[in-house]
């Protein structure tokens, strides 16, 4: 028998999947400034919704207010409601 | 206990705030009316006891939604300090104002301040997080 038979059940992860982290955090914001659009639009999707948490890796504390940011520049029509390919 | 309490609460009302207003004008505002819709809010601030700390107009901008039937608006970003009761009284002068579209005040925690401070002076705080 040949060595190279052996066979898994489940497949063996090949690669550890990269550790997400608070950018916030890592780069010492403070401050999440509703007005700086581009910068808030690394949180939200296409349509304008807000990333969850498990996608943008943000502590709760910046989720919070990147939520709050978010929901000003939404107020003063710096981002929109709602729409379709936003970037 | 309650007259110290009354006192502490006295003083509480002094304490000026940092706080930001940006306010959208319809945008068939001339330049001459918008400067003196600026100067005008500045000057009612003084009289209630606030101060300007910084102005930016930023001019023309088109919006992300319309509001008021209308896809562009003109801007105004103002950073001032004064009292917690100036911000009811700026609110009824805006709410009777028919240039302003909307406006918004926020208040700023000390983080804001420092951040807006930094940018003012041609920094940006992200940069400087980063290299130290």
């Amino acid at each position: 028998m040949a060595k190279n038979e052996i066979k898994y059940l489940t497949a063996i992860k090949q690669e550890k999947p990269k550790k997400k982290f608070c950018r916030f955090k890592k780069y010492g914001i403070k401050y999440v400034d509703y007005k700086d659009i581009e910068f808030l639009k690394k949180f939200i999707n296409e349509q304008g919704k807000m990333l969850p948490r498990r996608l943008s890796g943000n502590s709760l504390k910046y989720q919070r207010k990147v939520a709050d940011a978010v929901k000003k520049a939404r107020q003063m029509a710096l981002l929109p409601y709602v729409t379709d390919l936003l970037k | 206990m309650s007259t110290g309490k009354n006192q502490l609460f006295n003083q509480k009302i002094q304490v000026m705030n940092n706080y930001e207003l940006m306010v959208i004008f319809t945008p068939v505002l001339s330049e001459d009316d918008f400067k003196s819709a600026q100067k005008k809010y500045q000057d009612f601030i003084k009289e209630n006891g606030g101060d300007t700390v910084a102005s930016n107009p930023w001019g023309l901008k088109s919006l992300a939604y319309p509001i008021d039937k209308k896809t562009t608006g003109i801007y105004w970003v103002l950073e001032f300090t004064g009292p917690a009761t100036i911000n009811e009284k700026l609110k009824v002068q805006f709410l009777r104002d028919e240039q302003i579209m909307r406006h918004m005040i926020t208040k700023l925690d000390k983080y804001a301040v420092e951040y807006n401070h930094i940018k003012r002076n041609g920094g940006f705080p992200v940069h400087k997080a980063q290299e130290a």
